[in-house]
């Protein structure tokens, strides 16, 4: 605060988190009680319950081979569904884009920002408290989703879960409160930037669906472009795979899906084809599970990564809304 | 205290390159209200975004009940109610909740909070509504709900933001008696309006807006004085002779203006109110009167006529 004293002048009064719970708690009682969030409650519940009993079910004629048993109720697939790290990998993002789309800007619409601005708070708490809440609500719904599928797992698979397989899945529960940040904050960016809900709403999604729809491709046909294959060596293959995983690896959701891999597959060593043949040149027999902190490892350049995308969105935000004209 | 609750000096806001708000001098003292007066767009708004804090001024000083707002937003924000234009609440909650609310963010107490929203409600006649959602509210509650809210932090200064806009006339009434209570109770109140001649009824002192600059200030009297020139008028209406009556008034000691307004209907301006002279006058003359009014001086007529002459001014 120091710092911020300018020559002559004095330093703001007071701290810019004053009325920050009283925001906080406002918000996460919105949201909680809305029938927006009930809606999405409801669909991620049904979907977390049908795939993970599906899972169950596979996993009940494999008890006793697997050691991490429990961690397979997050990946394991049996048709039609999708294993549940997809859903969540898919779903996530709209629950969080659907939590913060309006949340600035539909306070400008209702004409109570310039209200709640003239009351002793700084601007600081409003937009950190607005935050704070989808973060949250976002833990919350996410955390009883965990116990959910960890307490039909107890039930369907009739084992006790090891100390290790807790520690993972909890990490990875963590990676997804995380991953769900980036998508609130880039919501809440775009609330703040957009007068319209609905322009909000539909940039936020379009961003989504750019990611997990369009990105993959592009990153393919940009590493082809960038490192052509001209005459078939391995080389040229693992160094246009490499770029292609370095394009796509700007997507939240590779870096979410590959957190996720890094945790719930403990032999996993590396990431795409040169992991691959890395293990295979290295002989390290495949399936041999590393230590969680080796895991760990792994992911954390991701993890860092989902988080630092989370702040700096904010921080855009942040300044966006500083600067902003509250009149309407 | 007898400081001014309000003190601008040479306050200016630019944006980009047009000036919302242009080297204002306002000066609002404890226990009175002021009226903020001029069309939209005229750098209203801007000033009360200034004298609360949530825009800093280009250049020039604010001191809000000797503060800055802009260095010390929260003590002047905690002692300020600002009632925005077309204020809004969160629709779903009720009253009740959207009190609670700007009372936590008040940092008030929880006991002395629920204490003081009741005493605000009930006072806004709002006590038998208060737990319904302000969806359901009309325009006149919420404008009450408004004054309630600020109510809350029990203020020493209330600043309106056209509060009588989109209310019913007989609404409007009750509000406009709301701040004479307002006023009653010591708090100074800052009133910014387009609709003149309802806000003039309350105001102690006015200040009329033109295109950022305050180009008037005094109280209505004064202003209707200074620039309506004689600023008495009466109208008369007689029957009798046209020609002996007209000429009687326009005789009058301290007349400056007479006229015929219409069939058996006459106008005098004066100096001072000339209302029994006139009447004696018209009798004199062999007439008989049927009518005699004083007119209150107008603002809408203040502000018409004065920017007429400005315009002309320029053209000329």
């Amino acid at each position: 605060m120091a710092a911020k004293v300018e020559a002559g002048r004095l330093p703001r009064e007071g701290s810019p988190w004053t009325g920050l719970w009283a925001v906080v708690t406002k918000e996460m009682a919105d949201y909680l009680t809305g029938i927006r969030m009930l809606i999405l409650e409801v669909l991620i519940v049904l979907t977390a319950a049908g795939t993970v009993f599906m899972a169950a079910e596979t996993l009940r004629t494999t008890v006793g081979q697997d050691r991490f048993l429990f961690l397979r109720l997050f990946t394991a697939q049996r048709d039609p569904l999708p294993a549940f790290i997809g859903f969540l990998a898919f779903l996530v993002p709209l629950i969080a884009i659907a939590l913060t789309f309006d949340t600035v800007n539909g306070e400008f619409n209702r004409r109570t920002l310039s209200r709640v601005l003239a009351q002793p708070i700084y601007r600081d708490a409003l937009l950190f408290g607005k935050f704070l809440a989808g973060f949250f609500t976002l833990t919350l719904v996410l955390t009883a989703i965990w116990l959910l599928v960890f307490g039909m797992g107890l039930v369907r698979l009739g084992v006790p879960p090891g100390g290790e397989e807790v520690a993972r899945s909890l990490l990875f529960l963590l990676a997804t409160i995380f991953y769900g940040g980036v998508w609130l904050a880039l919501a809440l960016l775009f609330s703040v930037r957009f007068r319209q809900p609905a322009t909000a709403a539909l940039a936020s999604i379009a961003v989504w669906l750019f990611f997990t729809v369009f990105w993959g491709m592009i990153a393919q046909g940009l590493s082809q472009l960038l490192v052509p294959i001209r005459y078939g060596l391995v080389q040229e293959v693992l160094a246009q795979n490499q770029v292609a995983m370095t394009l796509s690896r700007l997507s939240p959701i590779t870096l979410y899906t590959e957190v996720t891999m890094a945790l719930l597959y403990p032999s996993l060593r590396a990431f795409g084809l040169v992991g691959v043949l890395l293990q295979l040149q290295e002989g390290v027999i495949l399936g041999a599970p590393l230590p969680l902190s080796q895991s760990l490892l792994l992911a954390w350049p991701q993890f860092t990564g989902l988080v630092a995308v989370t702040v700096l969105l904010f921080a855009v935000s942040y300044i966006l809304f500083q600067r902003q004209e509250i009149r309407a | 205290m007898d400081a001014p609750v309000i003190q601008t000096q040479e306050l200016t806001k630019r944006y980009g390159n047009f000036v919302a708000v242009d080297r204002l001098n306002l000066v609002v003292e404890p226990g009175e209200v002021f009226g903020l007066l001029g069309p939209n767009g005229s750098g209203k708004t801007t000033t009360i975004l200034m004298l609360l804090g949530l825009t800093e001024p280009t250049s020039g000083t604010v001191w809000v009940m000797g503060l800055d707002p802009a260095r010390q937003p929260l003590s002047v924000k905690s002692r300020v109610g600002y009632i925005p234009d077309q204020v809004g609440f969160y629709d779903d909650l009720t009253a009740r909740e959207n009190l609670i609310y700007i009372a936590k963010l008040n940092g008030i107490p929880r006991a002395e909070a629920y204490r003081r929203i009741d005493d605000a409600l009930e006072r806004m006649g709002l006590t038998e509504v208060a737990d319904r959602p302000v969806g359901t509210y009309s325009r006149g509650m919420r404008q009450r709900l408004g004054v309630a809210e600020v109510l809350i932090k029990r203020p020493a200064l209330i600043i309106m933001d056209e509060p009588t806009l989109g209310l019913d006339p007989e609404a409007a009434r009750e509000f406009l008696n709301t701040i004479r209570d307002l006023k009653a109770q010591g708090i100074t109140v800052l009133v910014a309006s387009h609709l003149l001649h309802q806000v003039q009824a309350v105001c102690d002192r006015v200040g009329l807006f033109h295109r950022g600059r305050m180009v008037l200030e005094g109280t209505v009297e004064e202003l209707a004085r200074r620039v309506l020139g004689g600023g008495y008028r009466v109208h008369v209406e007689a029957t009798g002779p046209q020609a002996a009556i007209l000429e009687a008034l326009r005789c009058l000691p301290d007349a400056t203006k007479a006229e015929t307004t219409g069939p058996e209907k006459y106008m005098v301006e004066g100096r001072r109110d000339l209302r029994g002279e006139a009447a004696r006058a018209v009798v004199e003359a062999g007439g008989s009167l049927r009518a005699l009014q004083l007119e209150e001086p107008s603002l809408d007529d203040v502000y018409a006529r004065y920017f007429q002459e400005v315009e002309y001014g320029r053209e000329g």
